[in-house]
């Protein structure tokens, strides 16, 4: 058996008896612990406390603040769903909204991606540059998720081709062009607007996986009272205990993982002095979509998130939380 | 043999770009098995690094708070061998999400249902992932010990009857674990064993340790150089945003705990310089863009 080692060798690797392993030599235990012992930096408090306010020092940012507003209508990832688009667009307007932002992914899944450029210009949404525009717009080969499993990979790839071959030039050139973050006033509140996370586009802020010590570093960093950002395809919110908050405004491409076909977005709004977040969920013709994705061949697995919200592809991004309530 | 070689000047220097990702060794280097692929050569005898006690980890926890930490790991050794291990994950969900990577021998049905209960009083994931060399004894065993294919396979069972889901990860020494088709046979197994949502991650092997006797070890080389990692292009690797705690203080990463030169001070604020790549495991790390991370 190839695996297989003699017992002796076994015998003489694992039994240390006051010996200690260093790299593959077996050395006497205080000899590896000196070696150590001496390996690395030992501040002083003083440079200790001085090495971790440079590591939590702000990140300079000239991004002009626009506003105020009362009320702002925030969404993302609209994954070519233009029918999820006129419906929120519409929504937004019902209920008041005076400024709609994009927080970025415009293609992957749905059919005809160039059908949203136009909702989008003519509805006089802000929008910011997802991943996948970034990648479109550089001529890259994936969408840059990341993603390892081959299942998940193979359907990226199959949705971030479709998309790149039904988009016009001119199309990638305007999402080339995108901002990568915007600055909102709502009433009182100066609010930062990201795709993934402030540090990085393709970062992944998931409720279960973004701690409050994590968040509030985030928001010291750059100097905002709210965070809004998208790219998980989940929505959530919360109140940090600074006061400050952190909202995930979901996707309005896809359903979120639940068994029920509509979509999220968020409505934020000035409430005196504070702050008001609504999550909102946004019934849409997904029954139109489906029967034009089918038209489009695209894969049968996309239709039935469609239709039945449940997540089929792009599983492996989920945490261990979030897997738990998925169905696939 | 190969150790490191600090004198090595054209070894390319990573900076830490932000310390995501908090690892403890809090099994130490004992374990209840003695693997013949471990890096770090684990084994009830080996006291290399100590377990570490629930209060020394709260006082990493804390100074981790302070630095925005996005996420804690566990590793040994067998963490569980830890007796606080337990209490340990408790106080670390309260902070943020945890993960533990353990062999499964002691994933008795009670404590598999204690894990589930902490896992609901926390905002945030709790992972287990569980170490498999093989889909069956015959393949397994030689590498984990004799009889532990079952034993492993008992503790999955109790953790989905509890209702977590593991991830399971396989090193390469199975040979045809990262081909499709030897995945597939992985996913069949969990499958039948009542994981409805199987969860697998494939590792490479480090050249170290045991593993350097089994499999053989790096050649000379197996080294970067200068040029070969440049700025902008450090995103794959863990050490920059990643670091190790023992109970000999903190440490570049899991893998080099074994390595002397590894140690980057006594607390977290000590660690948050740059580390050069000049050990032949940063060569697997760059080349095959391993993270320890699931």
């Amino acid at each position: 058996m190839a695996n297989r080692i003699p017992e002796q060798l076994r015998e003489r690797l694992t039994a240390h008896r006051g010996l200690a392993t260093w790299g593959e030599r077996l050395v006497p235990l205080g000899d590896f612990r000196a070696a150590a012992q001496v390996e690395g930096v030992a501040l002083s408090p003083a440079e200790r406390a001085a090495a971790t306010a440079a590591y939590r020092a702000g990140v300079p940012d000239s991004t002009p603040v626009e506003g105020p507003y009362a009320r702002i209508a925030v969404f993302g990832g609209v994954y070519s769903n233009h029918l999820a688009l006129s419906a929120l667009l519409a929504d937004a307007a019902r209920r008041g909204a005076e400024a709609a932002y994009c927080l970025g992914d415009l293609g992957a899944f749905g059919p005809h991606p160039e059908k949203v450029w136009p909702l989008l210009v003519q509805g006089g949404v802000r929008v910011l540059q997802g991943n996948y525009e970034e990648s479109l717009a550089a001529g890259r080969e994936d969408c840059n998720c990341g993603y390892t499993d081959p299942r998940d990979n193979h359907f990226a790839a199959l949705s971030y081709r479709y998309t790149a071959e039904n988009c016009s030039p001119e199309m990638k050139a305007w999402m080339g062009g995108l901002p990568k973050r915007r600055r909102v006033r709502v009433g009182e509140r100066e609010l930062l607007l990201v795709h993934g996370s402030p540090r990085r586009i393709n970062e992944f802020l998931f409720a279960s996986t973004s701690p409050v010590p994590f968040l509030e570093l985030l928001l010291d960093q750059n100097r905002c009272d709210g965070l809004l950002c998208t790219h998980t395809g989940l929505h959530w919110h919360r109140r940090l205990p600074s006061g400050r908050d952190v909202v995930n405004v979901g996707v309005i491409g896809r359903p979120a993982n639940d068994g029920n076909p509509h979509v999220w977005y968020a409505l934020i709004e000035a409430r005196g002095g504070d702050f008001g977040v609504d999550l909102l969920p946004l019934p849409y013709d997904h029954q139109g979509l489906a029967a034009e994705m089918r038209r489009e061949r695209l894969p049968e697995e996309f239709v039935e998130t469609i239709l039945t919200g449940w997540w089929t592809t792009c599983l492996e991004i989920l945490p261990a939380r979030e897997r738990a309530v998925s169905r696939f | 043999m190969i150790a490191t070689d600090p004198t090595l000047d054209d070894a390319p220097q990573v900076e830490l770009r932000s310390l995501d990702t908090l690892w403890f060794q809090v099994g130490g280097t004992v374990c209840n098995l003695a693997c013949t692929h471990c890096f770090i050569s684990c084994s009830p005898t080996n006291h290399t690094h100590e377990m570490m006690p629930l209060a020394e980890v709260e006082r990493y926890l804390a100074e981790a708070a302070t630095l925005g930490v996005r996420e804690y790991y566990f590793t040994g050794g067998e963490p569980f061998l830890n007796p606080e291990m337990e209490a340990i994950l408790a106080a670390t969900l309260q902070v943020g999400p945890a993960t533990v990577l353990t062999n499964g021998l002691l994933l008795d049905p009670a404590r598999c249902r204690r894990l589930k209960a902490l896992e609901e009083t926390s905002d945030s994931s709790l992972d287990l992932r569980v170490s498999l060399d093989g889909y069956d004894a015959a393949t397994n065993d030689p590498i984990r010990g004799e009889g532990t294919f079952e034993r492993i396979l008992d503790g999955i069972r109790n953790l989905v009857a509890a209702g977590l889901n593991p991830v399971i990860t396989v090193t390469e020494v199975c040979a045809e674990a990262s081909a499709d088709e030897g995945k597939a046979r992985f996913f069949a197994l969990l499958r039948s064993l009542g994981v409805e949502r199987p969860r697998l991650k494939i590792l490479p092997v480090f050249q170290i340790g045991a593993e350097a006797e089994r499999g053989g070890a790096y050649a000379s080389w197996q080294r970067l150089h200068e040029g070969e990692v440049p700025e902008g292009s450090w995103d794959h690797l863990q050490c920059s945003a990643c670091r190790m705690v023992t109970d000999q203080g903190v440490w570049v990463c899991p893998i080099l705990v074994n390595e002397p030169s590894g140690r980057m001070g006594e607390t977290l604020a000590d660690s948050l310089g740059g580390f050069a790549l000049s050990h032949p495991a940063c060569w697997t790390c760059h080349v095959y863009g391993v993270s320890c991370r699931t």
